[in-house]
């Protein structure tokens, strides 16, 4: 089998830009990001923004266990939302007892 | 050290010697003690493995593709409706390139529940991107889970290993079972370049367009034209340090002949008889054994059947509206060639009806005066 030349391409975080192959002889065997996973900011995939209002957050920590991916950090007892990462999927507003992240319009 | 165990156990024994590291498994008749030997050996200690149980056989080959993903040779075994289960599993398995290595116990599908032998179940997988090895005896069963997992690591697909309900799966035979060591030298440790690792986190698997999905089924289809070469180096190799070699064909007392029967599975044994038979009486015939059938050694059988007139395929399954599995793939790597022989299709044996001796000099005589090319035969079909 020919090795693959995916090695020497292999680019991680910043500066990662679309690898175009010309030749399949180049490509890795599988579909396996040659950049790592960070590098995939899946925040331009949001429609809506999950927005924290602080002074009504109970610190209950329900957003924080339900984010799917997960992008909340708790800070000072607080949600702070990574937006690199969220896909606005809404699912911290849907489980906050307070009404405490609210959903705006995505601005693009 | 030469020991008489079931088919069954011969499994065991192959995973075990080939140190797999994860063995996720769910019982089904007739392959059940396969994976109790495997618990039994993992919680003795004797295997340095984790037994992950799961709750089917689709859950099982799920936990093997994780496992084999993050770079642990990875062990299962099943049978009829349990390979069926795994079915979108064994795409999965193949396409991300991850060489799983199984043992399938050849069982008839249901309904009618039937436990007997009989190949239609994992032929039905032969587009999923598996490599498939049929065995004839308990010996080669061990030998070819060592081989497969050898092959399939360096070809990066999945290996399964067939053998046939009850007449190898519960039958004691006696069975070589070579020192550690050896197999240690034939086969070293698993270590992919693509693996799932928190300090080098990668996606695997993820959205490929039209772009990208071509080629690498593309490659997938090299790595099988590769794999034929493969076996036959890591056979010859295989023969070297156990003295046992089988290769992707096995070709009996074919010199001089101009009719073969070519089989494969359990049968071929008893096939074997009857070419000794019509040998005796000076009958110029012999017989191919078909050991792999993915990558389909094309080329193997065309060589093989170059001054043949008439070829008898015996099928142990079939693809119903079309007809036995063997004969098709024989039948097409010969289509293109010059003065190809005529090619006869049997149906027999089916949901373990007993194959015997007779029935195959009933076949040899049958392709002698069979005139026409088309319609496949029943072996011993009542009325």
């Amino acid at each position: 089998m020919k090795k693959s030349n995916s090695k020497k391409k292999k680019l991680t975080g910043q500066g990662a830009k679309t690898i175009e192959f010309k030749n399949h002889n180049d490509m890795p065997l599988c579909a396996v990001s040659l950049t790592d996973t960070l590098y995939n900011k899946t925040g331009s995939w949001r429609s809506i923004r999950p927005v924290v209002q602080k002074d009504k957050c109970i610190s209950c920590l329900l957003c924080w266990k339900f984010c799917p991916e997960p992008c909340i950090s708790m800070v000072d007892g607080k949600p702070v939302i990574d937006y690199d990462y969220c896909k606005g999927c809404a699912i911290c507003i849907e489980v906050c007892p307070k009404g405490a992240i609210v959903s705006e319009d995505e601005k693009k | 050290m030469k020991i008489v165990i079931t088919g069954n156990h011969t499994v065991s024994y192959g995973a075990k010697l080939s140190r797999a590291e994860v063995i996720a498994a769910y019982p089904i008749t007739p392959q059940t003690e396969v994976v109790e030997k495997l618990s039994s050996m993992v919680a003795d200690g004797q295997l340095k493995a984790k037994f992950i149980k799961v709750e089917s056989e689709h859950s099982a080959m799920a936990a093997c593709i994780g496992a084999s993903a993050v770079g642990a040779r990875s062990f299962t075994a099943t049978s009829s409706q349990g390979l069926a289960l795994m079915h979108e599993m064994l795409h999965w398995a193949a396409n991300a390139r991850l060489p799983v290595v199984m043992a399938n116990v050849n069982r008839a599908m249901g309904p009618p529940w039937n436990v007997w032998s009989d190949q239609t179940d994992s032929l039905a997988q032969r587009d999923t991107g598996w490599l498939q090895f049929y065995c004839e005896n308990n010996q080669e069963v061990l030998d070819t889970i060592i081989q497969a997992y050898k092959v399939c690591e360096r070809v990066k697909l999945p290996g399964m290993v067939m053998l046939e309900a009850f007449i190898l799966s519960h039958t004691s035979e006696p069975v070589e079972i070579p020192p550690q060591e050896l197999v240690d030298r034939y086969l070293p440790a698993y270590n992919p370049e693509y693996k799932l690792d928190i300090k080098t986190p990668h996606t695997f698997g993820g959205l490929t367009g039209p772009g990208l999905y071509y080629e690498l089924r593309y490659k997938i289809q090299s790595a099988m034209d590769e794999a034929l070469d493969v076996i036959e180096d890591q056979d010859r190799e295989f023969k070297k340090l156990f003295g046992r070699g089988y290769g992707l064909i096995e070709e009996y007392r074919t010199k001089g002949a101009d009719r073969l029967l070519i089989v494969s599975g359990s049968i071929s044994s008893t096939a074997k008889e009857a070419i000794d038979i019509l040998r005796e009486r000076g009958e110029k015939i012999g017989l191919i054994r078909i050991r792999v059938f993915r990558p389909f050694p094309k080329k193997h059988i065309k060589n093989a059947v170059k001054n043949v007139k008439r070829i008898g395929v015996i099928d142990r399954n079939i693809s119903f509206g079309s007809e036995g599995i063997f004969y098709q793939e024989v039948k097409s790597a010969l289509c293109n060639e010059k003065d190809s022989p005529a090619v006869y299709g049997y149906i027999a044996g089916l949901g373990g009806r007993d194959v015997i001796i007779d029935d195959f000099i009933k076949i040899a005589d049958d392709i002698k005066e069979t005139k026409s090319k088309q319609d496949i035969r029943w072996i011993g079909l009542k009325g």
